[in-house]
């Protein structure tokens, strides 16, 4: 299984996520969208790049209640809740901005 | 939140070659979104699993040591490291990861969340838990 993409094939698990997180580019991440029907606005971009530096910084997807409080203490309240994310990843935030992210399904999703 | 029980995970072995460490940090981040009161030890050669400048580029490991790191945010701040076992090993407190978590009781400062503990201080931490759990 795999995303097709340009000519080659990026391999993902039964769930969707990326199995090498080396393969991730901007491009592939709108593909992975596109599978999960969602546009990439700027609003979505944010929280997948915000995903990105902090699973850089620490190696672990963040679990919901912790991706929550980190992006509330650097954009504020309006952004850091549970309503906003649920708004622009209607399946799961942590699950489906992270698998747009090309990160590993956060540990502790319940 | 009613019933909060006080859970301890002991990690004794070094971080890589056995998953038990990985597995150790895999528990404790589920367990985490329990609101439950979660601290770790560390002790034997389990304290390696807090030393800095850990490479696993050359065994084809994805190094988790980073994950220590992210632990405030999960809530777990409690990191019980015996001192002997350090000792033994040749290391000392510098040797370790700076690992802090921000107080919210205490305008979001950023405090140590290592807590350096000789024997007999570690055998009264784990006197006072409701659940122990042993990696």
């Amino acid at each position: 299984m795999g995303y097709m993409f340009n000519g080659a094939e990026a391999e993902h698990d039964e769930e969707g996520y990326l199995t090498d997180l080396g393969q991730w580019t901007p491009e592939l991440a709108l593909l992975i969208a596109q599978a999960e029907n969602l546009e990439m606005t700027d609003e979505r971009w944010e929280v997948v790049n915000f995903l990105r530096d902090y699973y850089e910084e620490y190696q672990v997807a963040p679990a919901i209640r912790v991706l929550t409080k980190a992006l509330s203490k650097s954009m504020g309240p309006e952004k850091g809740n549970s309503e906003y994310l649920y708004e622009l990843f209607p399946y799961g935030p942590a699950k489906q901005a992270c698998k747009i992210a090309g990160l590993p399904k956060p540990t502790g999703c319940i | 939140m009613a019933d909060v029980r006080r859970f301890l995970y002991i990690n004794r072995k070094a971080p890589y070659g056995t998953i038990y460490a990985l597995e150790s940090l895999e528990v404790v981040l589920i367990g985490a979104a329990f609101e439950q009161d979660v601290s770790l030890a560390f002790l034997d050669d389990g304290v390696f699993q807090l030393a800095k400048g850990q490479d696993t580029s050359g065994i084809g490991m994805k190094g988790f040591s980073a994950i220590y790191r992210a632990l405030g945010d999960y809530g777990v701040t409690k990191l019980y490291v015996e001192t002997d076992s350090l000792a033994t090993r040749g290391l000392t407190l510098d040797d370790l990861q700076a690992i802090t978590f921000e107080d919210e009781n205490d305008g979001y400062t950023e405090k140590p969340s290592i807590i350096p503990v000789n024997k007999a201080e570690m055998a009264k931490v784990m006197a006072e838990q409701d659940v122990v759990l042993s990696f």
